[in-house]
């Protein structure tokens, strides 16, 4: 419909919904300033304890003392790159053994109980294992973040495989389809939603195993900094942290979330 | 006599599964001529789709043979086209790159194949679609394109599984029509599969009753019907005075109790 023929009242509907969007944002930008300045007065008239929670003008003096003098960056830097690269890892390797799952029945079978074990097993728990083995430094924590992701990821993918309808593969088959082509053709592209929603959980997932690996073995980080801050009361610096972590991971989400735009095309 | 282009000798088909072995055909034995439409109905679960994957070569029988044009299917020589119920288009690929599908998958595709389908998307009313997606698409409009995807490929006969039953009713009889009358015209030999008994007399010159499972052909009856000059299409069919007669005798031999 062009926009000149629209009717009075479907102007006015438009309206009213940008409106009500509007009011939303603002009500949400609003609870965010409010509990910040809640947080602050109750900080000022001493109603919580600051060495327990301490308050966000502290925290913001703390943030623009560790952005003047670079370190920030650095910690960020360091865990972003843990993070982006097991993120990466694990889809990478999690997707190809989805794959050869769906190209042998036989090993999907073998592997079945493992998989459903593996996925049960928190995760985490490895992560001392997979640190005495690999070694301490950044290798052991981007492992950590793949051990992390890597399972759910062969398990949704193999599962978005095999639910292909089974007359699509047919169809395949009478024009006399290789299973590579019927892989490429059809599996892979109709499984590009289910990657999607992948790529989405394995971002919190890496998060959780870069700041576990940090926690137990780094000298820099973002989990270093929470552990840091943690161990000498600097309540601060952990909530600082937590919140540089959140931005981070709203970012990268958005990120997949274009990506995803991208695709929507069909 | 017409040439047979399909011939199925005494096929039988079992399953089996850890559950035990469901008997699906018992026998069925029949011949197809060039340029005619065979239906066939059956109780639902008698074996329909099975007797196709067989025809289609894609699952092999229990016993039993199928040779088109006097040879075995087998992987590289068959040219069957198939169309299912859904009408299975890719929904990242626009309409013309659905059409040729099957070329590319066979490494014919040229450009001339392009012209080709163009050429045929124009002829089917779809040339305003060719680089829209399915989605924008209406049912039958879609399942024209799944017939076109398949007519590209001229193969030597198409096996039909209930493709219309997915449409509501009223788009349901209008591609019906449609596709009855493209098949005629290009003089097609094709396999029906349907459990709507009006669509099969209107559609099919033969049809055959299967028995519930396991399957054997129960009756094969002749459709013979007189319909003014020029209006014998599926549409102008449904008013020829022995339509009834048929149906009645089908829906007997079908034998259905609720
Ligand atoms: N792959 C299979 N394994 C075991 N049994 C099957 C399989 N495919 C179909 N059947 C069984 O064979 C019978 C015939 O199925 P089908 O040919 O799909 O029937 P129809 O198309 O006539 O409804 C059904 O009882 C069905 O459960
Ligand atoms: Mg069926």
């Amino acid at each position: 419909m062009s926009k000149n023929n629209m009717s009075k009242e479907h102007k006015n509907y438009l309206t009213s919904i940008k409106k009500r969007n509007k009011t939303i944002l603002i009500t949400q930008i609003a609870v965010l300033i409010l509990g910040l300045i809640l947080w602050e007065i109750a900080a000022h008239f001493k109603w919580i304890d600051t060495f327990l929670t301490s308050y966000p003008s502290q925290i913001w003096r703390l943030f623009i003392n560790y952005t003047k003098n670079g370190n920030l960056f650095h910690h960020i830097g360091i865990s972003v790159f843990e993070t982006v690269i097991g993120f990466m890892g694990g889809t990478l390797l999690g997707f190809v053994v989805a794959i050869g799952l769906w190209w042998s029945k036989f090993w999907a079978r073998v592997f079945d109980p493992y998989l459903v074990m593996l996925n049960s097993l928190p995760k985490t728990a490895l992560a001392p294992i997979i640190i005495i083995w690999v070694g301490a430094g950044y290798s052991g924590i981007i492992v950590t973040a793949i051990s992390v992701s890597i399972i759910v990821t062969i398990m949704n993918m193999y599962e978005s495989f095999v639910s292909v309808d089974e007359d699509l593969i047919k169809l395949l088959n009478t024009f006399g389809a290789t299973k590579f082509q019927i892989l490429k053709k059809v599996v892979l592209p109709s499984s590009i939603p289910a990657l999607i929603n992948t790529l989405k959980i394995n971002i919190g997932l890496s998060w959780v195993g870069v700041i576990v690996g940090e926690f137990l073995v780094s000298k820099a980080g973002i989990g270093y900094l929470i552990v840091y801050g943690g161990q000498v009361f600097k309540l601060d610096l952990v909530m600082m942290s937590v919140f540089i972590l959140a931005i981070i991971s709203v970012l990268m989400y958005r990120i997949v979330a274009i990506i995803e735009n991208k695709f929507n095309r069909w | 006599m017409k040439n047979v282009v399909v011939e199925i000798n005494n096929i039988a088909m079992t399953y089996h599964s850890l559950e035990g072995e469901t008997e699906a055909i018992r026998n069925i034995d029949l011949d197809i001529y060039e340029g005619e439409i065979v239906g066939i109905v059956g109780p639902s679960g008698c074996g329909k789709s099975t007797l196709l994957s067989i025809i289609a070569g894609l699952i092999k029988p229990t016993s039993g043979t199928v040779l088109i044009k006097g040879q075995k299917v087998s992987k590289s020589n068959r040219n069957i086209g198939y169309m299912f119920q859904k009408d299975q288009l890719l929904e990242w690929r626009n309409i013309l790159q659905n059409v040729v599908l099957g070329l590319e998958i066979q490494g014919k595709l040229s450009s001339q194949h392009y012209e080709k389908a163009k050429n045929l998307l124009n002829n089917y009313g779809l040339g305003d679609f060719i680089y829209s997606y399915p989605s924008q698409l209406s049912g039958g409009m879609r399942q024209r394109v799944a017939l076109i995807r398949t007519l590209i490929l001229e193969p030597d006969f198409l096996l039909l599984d209930e493709p219309f039953s997915a449409l509501d009713y009223q788009t349901r009889l209008a591609i019906a029509d449609e596709i009855g009358v493209i098949l005629k015209r290009e003089g097609k030999t094709a396999l029906l599969v349907t459990h709507d008994i009006a669509e099969a007399i209107s559609l099919c010159d033969r049809i055959v009753i299967l028995s519930k499972r396991p399957a054997i052909v129960k009756e094969i009856i002749d459709i013979e019907l007189t319909c003014p000059e020029g209006r014998c299409t599926p549409l102008g069919r449904r008013e020829a005075p022995e339509f009834r007669f048929y149906f009645n005798k089908i829906w007997k031999e079908l034998d259905i109790h609720v």
